[in-house]
């Protein structure tokens, strides 16, 4: 990892001061789920985000051709100033390095091997200054998924890779029919119970659903969404309000927000916080001193319902 | 062309056609002849050197899975429970206590002139001292003010002070990590399980970078050790070779007074499966006679003291979940099409007998698309293997290292926590591996346990546990196969049966160099065998001298 730095394009147009940790998203799933494709997916439409993607090993190529502008030894660049590392055997020595770069990167993404954990590389990034956690997204594959799961072999693993999902992904939903995929969602409500299950074919993910929403949640949304498959409410927070009855309301299944986030003043006064919510799982952290108010929520178009949401926020403050 | 005979009193040559004899010409580094003095002497003149008269020459001995960064670790304090040899021939007392772990790291804090530097202990094992981890108070003791860290003899957990700690921005409430248990004040008690949690403080206790990689001092003590214990070729069973790695490597075994054949196993992780086999063949083209290169080693599952390694039901004995898989059925099966295609050999370590299971059933599909006669695969450690599996790695051709030592060091604690009784009496099943038909080595993984295959055949003629139990009696092997195991078995297991392992008219002259005949020891006392030292590649190393 010794000549990391030195390969990475350098682009010192925009230095970002040091705020909050970078916000690490896990990718998890067995072999052949479309992490990889996923990965791509995020990449191609990363829209100005910097991503730092990393995974296990270089071999089959992890990156599409075409995005890439130039690879090294450790490191590939490609456009729009994101970077893809591998991290082999010793996952915290490259965030580490990663943390060197000349360019921060906006988010990190990694992609674990088939057989690992994601609970335990989650748990590795917050011994980590600088980094946090920022969900975990379980890919499965619909066609093959049930019966992975009861394989001699790996099939605790997967159950195991289940359980530690934010966001389950049922990928590749256009190789089965309507009953298998329904049977499907109801199988992962009791095997990955913390999760919220999302339908992909061709692991096409939205961006803000997959990453979340960016350092300025507020501007991503107004970018809009361009798949038309999501749907999303910004809730303003102009006065101090009280996060945990919030963040607890916001995470009920009903409401069908898969990830929210955004900053607020505590009642009754101290420094500003930000709220983060990932399927059903929140955080209130320390926030940037001058980040906007407000809290974005984004769920999938249909389920979400916008008047729920603000209605259950105001019940709840 | 100088011809170089060596009289003694007797050269064991693990040569069936011919057991015993009293010279042995040697002549470029390669054994010329084996014989009487006459049956030399037909090969014209020669200088007689009778310096190992009242000696016993046997087979360079072959040690097939230890790990040469245990040169490195003895630069570290000695905090293991037993005593053990340093690479300058010097005992080191056991820590049979805390006390005693934490007395030894404050004689060695009070040698230290830099109050900023990082004192660091390696070896020690809780398991043996009422099973309590080292806390952080006990550290603090030695020194509040230096970074301490001290390595489990697993390698697998760190003991820290505060002020590492402190160095890693962990010496504060919060932390979430399944590794780092807390204690009643909130903060991290000390313990660092896990190479995840151990890696933000290690940097900061005097261990850069991986502890897995041995440096260019480590690896020229490490081969000190190896004198010491009669070891001329020996494996370091999971290396990275990188390229500063196999140049330092190239370097160092190059050097006219290296005393070993050194033989680096190019680690799975990092590179595809597509992209290792080819880089493995680029390294194998790289190899010189004391630096043999071109093998994988891959990695099944983890350990069964830590309760990774994956089993078949019933499981643990304790009720543990299974352990965790290293790699994906498919991309075993893909790396042994790939490495059985390339003709390279793979050694793979599989400690639990779900994963022997997987290797066997991913190796017999790799063979349907590649059949290859005479590929010998490793299965590394195969502590839990029974009759069955060993049936079908015979009749795979696969050939099997067993973790012999760790009989003597864990038994009892597989015995009465990890698997019970039954797997116990038959972990590291020599007897039914050879009675099978399985190419029989066993091994040390030293630095996990010392490095001496005399030893390591002790445990597998003997199966005593460390309470003093024999542990299995109807797995032990006699004193003749436990000799065979850590010469010619070795060998055998790396393909170099034909260049080392016996002394043998051809063969590279290899001497363990003794004070008796081994073959003649009680079974009791086959670790006792005195060594004066070695002869590799004809060149000759006097421990004394080392």
């Amino acid at each position: 990892m010794s000549k990391f730095g030195a390969q990475c394009k350098v682009d010192a147009s925009l230095p970002q001061p040091m705020s909050e940790p970078l916000p690490v998203t896990i990718i998890g799933g067995y072999l052949g789920a479309g992490k990889t494709t996923l990965v791509n997916h995020l990449l191609r439409t990363a829209q100005g985000r910097k991503l730092a993607v990393m995974v296990n090993e270089f071999g089959a190529l992890p990156i599409d051709e075409d995005l890439i502008e130039a690879q090294g030894d450790d490191l590939i660049s490609i456009a729009g100033g994101c970077v893809c590392c591998t991290f082999g055997s010793d996952l915290s020595a490259a965030l580490i390095e990663l943390g060197k770069l000349p360019v921060r990167p906006d988010q990190v993404v990694i992609e674990c091997s088939g057989v690992a954990i994601p609970s335990a590389i989650a748990a590795s990034v917050t011994l980590l200054e600088g980094f946090a956690p920022d969900g975990t997204v379980v890919l499965v594959d619909a066609e093959t998924i049930r019966t992975a799961a009861i394989d001699d072999y790996i099939g605790d693993t997967i159950l195991r890779q289940l359980a530690d999902a934010d966001l389950a992904v049922i990928n590749k939903a256009d190789l089965v029919d309507v009953p298998t995929l329904s049977a499907l969602e109801s199988w992962l409500s009791d095997t990955a119970p913390r999760a919220k299950t999302i339908v992909s074919e061709h692991s096409k993910v939205p961006l803000d659903i997959a990453l979340g929403l960016g350092a300025t949640p507020i501007q991503s949304q107004q970018m809009g969404h361009a798949d038309g498959l999501f749907d999303s409410i910004a809730l303003p927070c102009a006065d101090p309000l009280d996060g945990e009855p919030l963040a607890k309301a916001l995470t009920d299944p009903k409401l069908h927000i898969t990830r929210a986030k955004g900053f607020f003043d505590p009642i009754p006064d101290g420094p500003r916080k930000a709220l983060h919510i990932v399927g059903h799982r929140w955080d209130i952290t320390d926030s940037p001193p001058n980040a906007p108010l407000g809290i974005v929520c984004i769920g999938v178009k249909g389920q979400f319902e916008r008047d729920l949401i603000r209605k259950t926020a105001k019940e709840a403050l | 062309m100088k011809t170089t005979v060596y009289s003694a009193k007797n050269i064991v040559t693990m040569n069936a056609q011919k057991p015993d004899a009293s010279h042995v010409a040697v002549r470029d580094g390669r054994i010329l002849a084996v014989g009487s003095s006459d049956e030399v002497a037909t090969w014209g003149p020669y200088e007689l050197d009778e310096q190992f008269a009242d000696k016993v020459l046997f087979p360079g001995l072959v040690e097939g899975h230890a790990h040469t960064m245990e040169g490195t670790l003895w630069r570290y304090v000695y905090c293991g429970y037993f005593d053990r040899m340093d690479p300058s021939g010097t005992t080191h007392r056991g820590n049979t206590s805390i006390d005693a772990v934490l007395e030894a790291l404050k004689a060695a804090e009070a040698k230290m002139d830099d109050p900023d530097s990082p004192l660091t202990g390696w070896q020690l094992d809780p398991i043996y001292l009422d099973n309590k981890p080292v806390t952080r108070a006990q550290l603090d003791n030695v020194s509040a003010t230096r970074p301490i860290g001290v390595l489990n003899a697993s390698g697998h957990i760190l003991y820290a002070n505060s002020k590492a700690l402190e160095l890693a921005s962990l010496l504060k409430k919060g932390v979430n990590h399944p590794g780092i248990p807390l204690g009643a004040d909130g903060l991290p008690t000390g313990e660092l399980k896990g190479p995840d949690a151990m890696a933000p403080v290690s940097v900061h206790v005097g261990m850069s970078g991986s502890i897995a990689d041995v440096d260019e001092r480590g690896l020229r003590d490490f081969a000190r050790l190896c004198v010491r214990t009669g070891v001329t070729t020996v494996t370091d069973l999971a290396a990275k070779l990188d390229p500063d790695s196999v140049d330092m490597m190239l370097r160092v075994t190059g050097e006219p007074s290296f005393p070993a054949c050194v033989v680096p196993l190019r680690f799975f992780l990092g590179l595809s499966p597509k992209e290792l086999v080819p880089e493995v063949a680029r390294l194998k083209k790289l190899s010189t006679d004391r630096l043999s290169l071109g093998r994988i080693k891959l990695v099944a599952d983890g350990s069964i003291q830590g309760y990774s390694a994956r089993l078949r039901w019933p499981g643990y004995h304790n009720g543990a979940p299974n352990g965790l898989w290293y790699v994906t059925p498919e991309q075993m099966l893909e790396l042994y099409e790939l490495a059985l295609e390339a003709g390279l050999q793979i050694h793979t370590h599989t400690n639990g007998d779900q994963a022997t299971q997987l290797a066997i059933e991913k190796l017999e599909l790799a063979l349907r698309k590649h059949p290859s006669n005479d590929h010998r695969f490793v299965l590394q450690h195969c502590q839990l293997a029974d009759r069955a599996q060993f049936t079908r790695m015979a009749a795979l051709g696969m050939s099997v290292n067993l973790f012999a030592n760790h009989q003597f060091y864990w038994g009892d604690e597989h015995y009465t926590l990890t698997v019970g009784p039954d797997r116990a009496l038959r972990m590291n099943a020599a007897r039914t591996a050879l009675d099978c038909g399985v190419p029989l080595a066993v091994h040390s993984d030293a630095p996990i346990t010392p490095l001496g295959p005399f030893f390591t055949a002790w445990c597998a003629v003997n199966r005593l546990t460390r309470s003093g139990r024999v542990q299995g009696e109807h797995e032990k092997i006699t004193v003749d196969e436990a000799l065979w195991a850590i010469t010619m078995g070795a060998a055998h297991s790396l393909h170099m049966d034909g260049l080392v392992g016996s002394i043998e008219v051809g063969k590279r002259a290899d001497f363990a160099v003794l004070e008796s005949d081994p073959r003649a020891a009680n079974p009791e006392e086959i670790k006792d065998v005195e060594i004066w030292g070695t002869v590799q590649g004809g060149r000759v190393f006097a421990a004394a001298d080392v």
